[in-house]
């Protein structure tokens, strides 16, 4: 079989990107990484996502693929090696689906609303909802692993991957925006998987440091929103 | 024909999301039992099936629930496994899945605003669904349906826009479907709902029509208690 020869457009910020990182290490999959400037957007990214000009973009010899989750099911079946990401099962390959679905659709907004919330009572608001969240999350853990390390059971899986690129950017926002929703008493199986997800190796050599995190958010993100809601 | 009890589906006769998994049942030939929802009055059952999102469809198999249209193509593919409706190809299936997510997030904000939206903002759901309408059409190019000459996933889950869209354009008094702008796109309408299984497999119009006009004025009298 010849060489892979994949190329990952990315940003060493974006949940997107890192999901797709990790599990290429997972895979032990070789790829050269472009860390794109998102305010510069480069010809790559022009070229091979016309359509959403966003990262992450998987390039496999010319073809490219878009959008972190259809990057990651395309992976896990061009690959020949390393655990699968999704389980085999259709019924729990659906349920998978749905809940990263639902990740990226409540995590992200969640997290976005506690930070743009311009006063205290909407910024409390919004930290209930995430709480809700991750309540539902903390039993769909439980659920998933069957009593594993991870949602994926053993190793890593989809749902891990999904959830876990956010956490890094979860802990920087909690420091710099003053609030706590990562729970250890509320969501005690869901704060073990945490450590034990930013403790595994395909992870720590992806994730960023979380103080470069902290220090992006304080002097990039919270003057950008503050010039932004004081107009 | 008998219904299958083991194969349930919860829907309501005018959405769309609910037509495409019915559309993909009837392909690969599975019986299954149809449960019309009231949505202003949701069943206990539809609420224990789906207490996340409380929302047709909802496909019930041996009695495990599967929600969201898109999940439920993907998992009716993978248990019933001959006629494949995905392209068997992991790339032409990846872009299938793009297109999937492409007209359901992105088409579906813009149809939204074109309809519901006044002014500005109409104007802008309007210009972006042009936008799209383009990519797609380009899509289309040289090609009877999106993976060749027969219907697939891709048809199934952007078929929505092969006759809601009409119907919202009609409803909401808008146009974006434009034969002389989108050639191949407007050839694919036609070839899409001209095909056997779609053919006999829509709501009634002129109906679904008058719902859409009902739902637009309940959207409007929304945004003014808002206020």
């Amino acid at each position: 079989m010849g060489e892979v020869e994949l190329k990952l457009l990315g940003m060493w910020a974006s949940p997107f990107a890192i999901r797709v990182r990790i599990v290429l290490n997972q895979k032990g999959l070789k790829y050269e990484y472009f860390e794109e400037d998102l305010k510069n957007k480069s010809e790559l990214l022009h070229k091979y996502n016309p359509i959403h000009k966003k990262v992450p973009v998987l390039i496999d010899k010319d073809r490219s693929v878009c959008e972190s989750l259809i990057i990651l099911q395309y992976i896990d079946e061009i690959s020949q090696t390393g655990p699968s990401v999704l389980p085999t099962d259709p019924y729990e390959r659906a349920m998978t689906r749905f809940w990263a679905a639902y990740i990226d659709d409540k995590v992200f907004l969640a997290m976005g609303g506690i930070l743009k919330a311009t006063t205290e009572e909407e910024k409390t608001d919004k930290i209930t909802e995430a709480m809700s969240v991750l309540e539902l999350l903390e039993e769909t853990f439980k659920k998933c692993s069957k009593g594993k390390y991870f949602f994926g059971g053993d190793t890593i899986g989809f749902l891990d991957v999904t959830l876990g690129s956010y956490l890094v950017l979860l802990k920087a926002a909690e420091k710099v925006f003053e609030f706590k929703i990562l729970d250890e008493t509320k969501f005690p199986k869901l704060m073990e998987w945490t450590e034990r997800f930013l403790s595994t190796d395909c992870v720590k050599e992806v994730m960023p440091k979380v103080e470069r995190v902290e220090e992006f958010y304080t002097k990039i993100v919270k003057p950008r929103w503050a010039a932004a809601s004081s107009q | 024909m008998v219904p299958n009890s083991e194969v349930r589906l919860f829907g309501m006769w005018a959405s769309p999301a609910v037509w495409r998994v019915e559309w993909a049942l009837k392909m690969k030939g599975i019986e299954f039992e149809y449960i019309e929802e009231d949505v202003s009055d949701k069943s206990s059952s539809l609420l224990m099936y789906n207490p996340i999102n409380k929302q047709v469809p909802v496909l019930v198999h041996n009695g495990k629930p599967i929600v969201e249209s898109l999940v439920i193509l993907e998992y009716i593919d993978e248990t019933w496994n001959d006629k494949p409706i995905l392209p068997v190809d992991s790339y032409e299936r990846a872009k299938a899945r793009f297109w999937a997510t492409f007209v359901d997030v992105k088409c579906r904000e813009a149809a939204r605003k074109s309809f519901f939206g006044e002014g500005e903002e109409r104007e802008n759901g309007i210009e972006n669904l042009e936008i799209q309408l383009k990519a797609l059409d380009e899509e289309l190019e040289g090609k009877k349906f999106f993976a060749g000459n027969s219907i697939g996933y891709t048809d199934l889950v952007v078929g929505w826009m092969a006759f809601w869209l009409g119907v919202a354009e009609e409803a909401g008094d808008f146009k974006a479907v434009n034969s002389s702008k989108f050639p191949f796109f407007t050839a694919w309408i036609e070839n899409f709902l001209q095909d056997p299984l779609i053919k006999n497999n829509l709501p009634p119009r002129d109906k679904t029509v008058e719902f859409f006009r009902l739902f637009r004025q309940a959207g409007s009298c929304a945004k003014a208690n808002v206020k």
